[in-house]
């Protein structure tokens, strides 16, 4: 007989499963949100500082950084898929096996 | 190749083919262009598209039998695919062309913009995607209402996608009819036509399955495009961005300052409402998140944002050096400027046009009329996908839950999406055609805070909060939705821009209103539903176990059909 949504609920493996994602998925959110808002108020408050020049020519700061925040986003995203792939899958397999 | 070494010989050969074969377009030195002599080497390849396109579409609507089908292509699309169908969604013709431009005009602002459209992605993935799949069948409402009062939620949710929808939806017809005026030489208002027309056959027989593959595409041809037009000009300073940037510097009026962040971000409250505007109002754009249904899982699911992700910031990237290139090789070559002692500021058709004169420049005019191409299909892939969950949202969530209460004949259902298809066309067209004197700028940026106020509040508090209430989830939903819809009317960028109020009169002071509005959101969610002891109320909080266990599971997910 399949299990209730309750007893799915008691499931050590259901609990595992839950707090790992959740505290993995919002430390992520956390750190996006940072990195961005970081990037976008270092802007509005002190708009010289990225424009400060590295080298001796034309780059500024500022591009490596905005480039950073691009490859940042995707790194991250990248993180949760590969740690997802190789723990929540198996986990939630068992869980639906466990339930059945 | 030897002819591509440098790239001045190259833009030179193009331009001797140009005015070989377009003599207007050496007349055009003259004086303003309003419409471009029409450009046959870009109708051709449009036309290769379409017919091709067509052939998937035929292709598409003979497997095209199910609700299933029709709604979610069945749930048989890749994570691959899919995740090529979302970067297609997202690269509009608006994110090419407009930010390009706007790197073209002022530098470094233009990648602070693109940024702010990419950093939405982390967030559907960590807290969209996964639930979104194990939950839904075929709209976002699917799952907001999963465990509360249908009827209500999926009024709200109709409510949400239609807005966006329509505001999207508008400002990509405007931005069409302006462009095919300016590429291919054919009047405003045939060129929106063609645009509705072909949308409407795309959606009604093809349903999803022509819809993404159309998508899938385009998105090839217009990552494949930006990549040549980058490397190209990536070449002439043999790959060095110190180079390009330096030659950038010294044409631009603006020097030194297109190196590093203008007037874009000044006001930091502006700037935060801007960010999560962006941010939030990805997760919840209605024909992004219906792709979702598309995959077989939630792994799938997952993969597709991944490669989205990628694709799109690649994409920016690509963006980022077309518009320096079009710096050093637009704005200094009198063929793409009306007024040669001008210099950059007039530029031929305006900045949105600066990556179509890189094309001409870096390919002559066969790769212009590629572009060109590439550019329309575009819009018509961006706009079936509008169409679609446009449409949706009438059959499955008004039509077949709230009308019918759930108990619609599957055919009947397809029927009324398909009619639904073809009224949006049409109302498309005809607004389309109605806002072509207008400033339409305004509202991408406002489908982008409904979204973010009224669709991804709602969706949120669904999948997280046990307490959330049908009554909470209506009043704040609706909160969140006028708010931002005044917000937006308030600021100066309808209140003066379109309305025509003088300067400083508008009574919103912030560009955008998301900081507010999704606030009053989040908040009219939470206080409705605490103080919500309805008997409806009782019944929402004890389907969230259910929901919770479906979300994190997937078990009792509609799964892919049978292929």
């Amino acid at each position: 007989m399949a299990a209730s949504a309750l007893e799915i609920e008691k499931n050590p493996k259901f609990q595992e499963l839950v707090s790992t994602r959740k505290k993995l998925g919002w430390s992520l959110t956390l750190l996006t949100l940072v990195i961005y808002f970081g990037f976008i108020l270092l802007i509005a408050f002190d708009p010289k500082f990225l424009g400060q020049p590295i080298g001796d020519g034309v780059m500024t700061l500022g591009m490596p950084v905005g480039l950073a925040v691009i490859v940042s986003t995707f790194l991250i995203v990248g993180f949760y898929v590969s740690r997802a792939n190789a723990a929540y899958d198996e986990l939630t397999r068992q869980i639906v096996e466990e339930s059945k | 190749m030897s002819r591509f070494k440098s790239l001045v010989p190259a833009s030179l050969i193009g331009l001797a083919l140009a005015a070989v074969s377009n003599p207007v377009l050496a007349d055009a030195l003259a004086g303003q262009m309003e419409k471009q002599e029409t450009n046959w080497v870009a109708i051709g390849m449009f036309t290769a598209f379409v017919i091709f396109t067509l052939g998937i579409t035929k292709w598409a609507a003979a497997q095209t039998k199910s609700a299933a089908q029709f709604y979610s292509a069945g749930g048989g699309i890749t994570g691959f695919q899919n995740g090529l169908a979302i970067a297609g969604d997202y690269m509009s013709a608006a994110s090419f062309l407009g930010i390009s431009g706007l790197v073209y005009l002022s530098g470094y602002d233009g990648l602070i913009y693109s940024v702010g459209f990419l950093v939405g992605w982390p967030i559907v993935t960590f807290l969209i995607a996964e639930p979104l799949r194990n939950l839904g069948k075929f709209t976002f409402a699917d799952v907001a209402s999963f465990r509360f009062g249908q009827t209500p939620i999926r009024i709200l949710a109709a409510c949400g996608t239609l807005v966006t929808v329509a505001f999207y939806l508008i400002a990509q017809m405007v931005g069409a009819g302006q462009l095919i005026k300016l590429l291919f030489g054919l009047d405003y208002a045939i060129a929106v036509v063609v645009v509705g027309v072909l949308m409407i056959v795309y959606v009604t027989f093809g349903g999803m399955v022509a819809t993404t593959w159309v998508q899938i595409i385009k998105a090839c041809l217009l990552l494949a495009g930006a990549t040549f037009m980058a490397f190209m000009v990536m070449m002439h300073f043999n790959f060095s961005p110190e180079a390009l940037f330096a030659k950038a510097v010294a044409v631009h009026p603006k020097h030194l300052a297109i190196m590093s962040p203008g007037t874009l971000v000044t006001n930091p409250i502006s700037a935060v409402s801007l960010g999560l505007a962006l941010m939030f109002g990805t997760a919840g754009l209605p024909h992004i998140l219906m792709r979702f249904f598309t995959v077989s899982n939630a792994k799938a699911a997952r993969a597709s944002v991944f490669y989205a992700t990628g694709f799109i910031g690649y994409f920016y990237i690509l963006t980022f050096i077309i518009g320096f290139g079009a710096i050093v090789f637009v704005s200094t070559d009198p063929l793409y400027l009306t007024d040669a002692a001008k210099g950059l500021t007039a530029i031929k058709g305006g900045s949105n046009m600066a990556a179509i004169h890189l094309a001409n420049a870096v390919g002559g005019n066969i790769f212009l009329g590629f572009i060109s191409a590439v550019a329309f299909a575009t819009i018509l892939a961006v706009v079936s996908g509008l169409t679609l969950s446009g449409a949706s949202a009438i059959s499955h969530d008004l039509y077949a839950t709230v009308i019918k209460k759930g108990a619609a004949n599957e055919q009947d259902e397809i029927k009324i999406s398909k009619i639904a298809t073809v009224v949006l066309g049409v109302i498309a067209i005809i607004l389309g055609i109605a806002f072509e004197k207008q400033n339409v700028a305004f509202m991408v940026g406002l489908a982008f805070s409904i979204a973010a106020s009224c669709n991804f509040p709602v969706l949120l508090m669904s999948l997280m909060w046990r307490g959330m209430t049908t009554r909470g989830a209506v009043i704040g939903g609706f909160l969140g939705l006028i708010t931002a819809l005044l917000g937006v009317v308030f600021s100066a960028s309808v209140w003066e821009a379109v309305i025509g109020f003088p300067k400083g009169s508008a009574p919103f002071p912030y560009s955008n209103p998301a900081l507010f509005s999704m606030t009053i959101a989040f908040a009219g969610i939470w206080i409705f539903s605490k103080i919500d002891n309805s008997a409806r109320a009782k019944l929402d909080r004890a389907g969230f176990d259910a929901q919770y266990v479906r979300a994190q599971t997937g078990i009792g997910a509609s799964g892919a059909s049978a292929h």
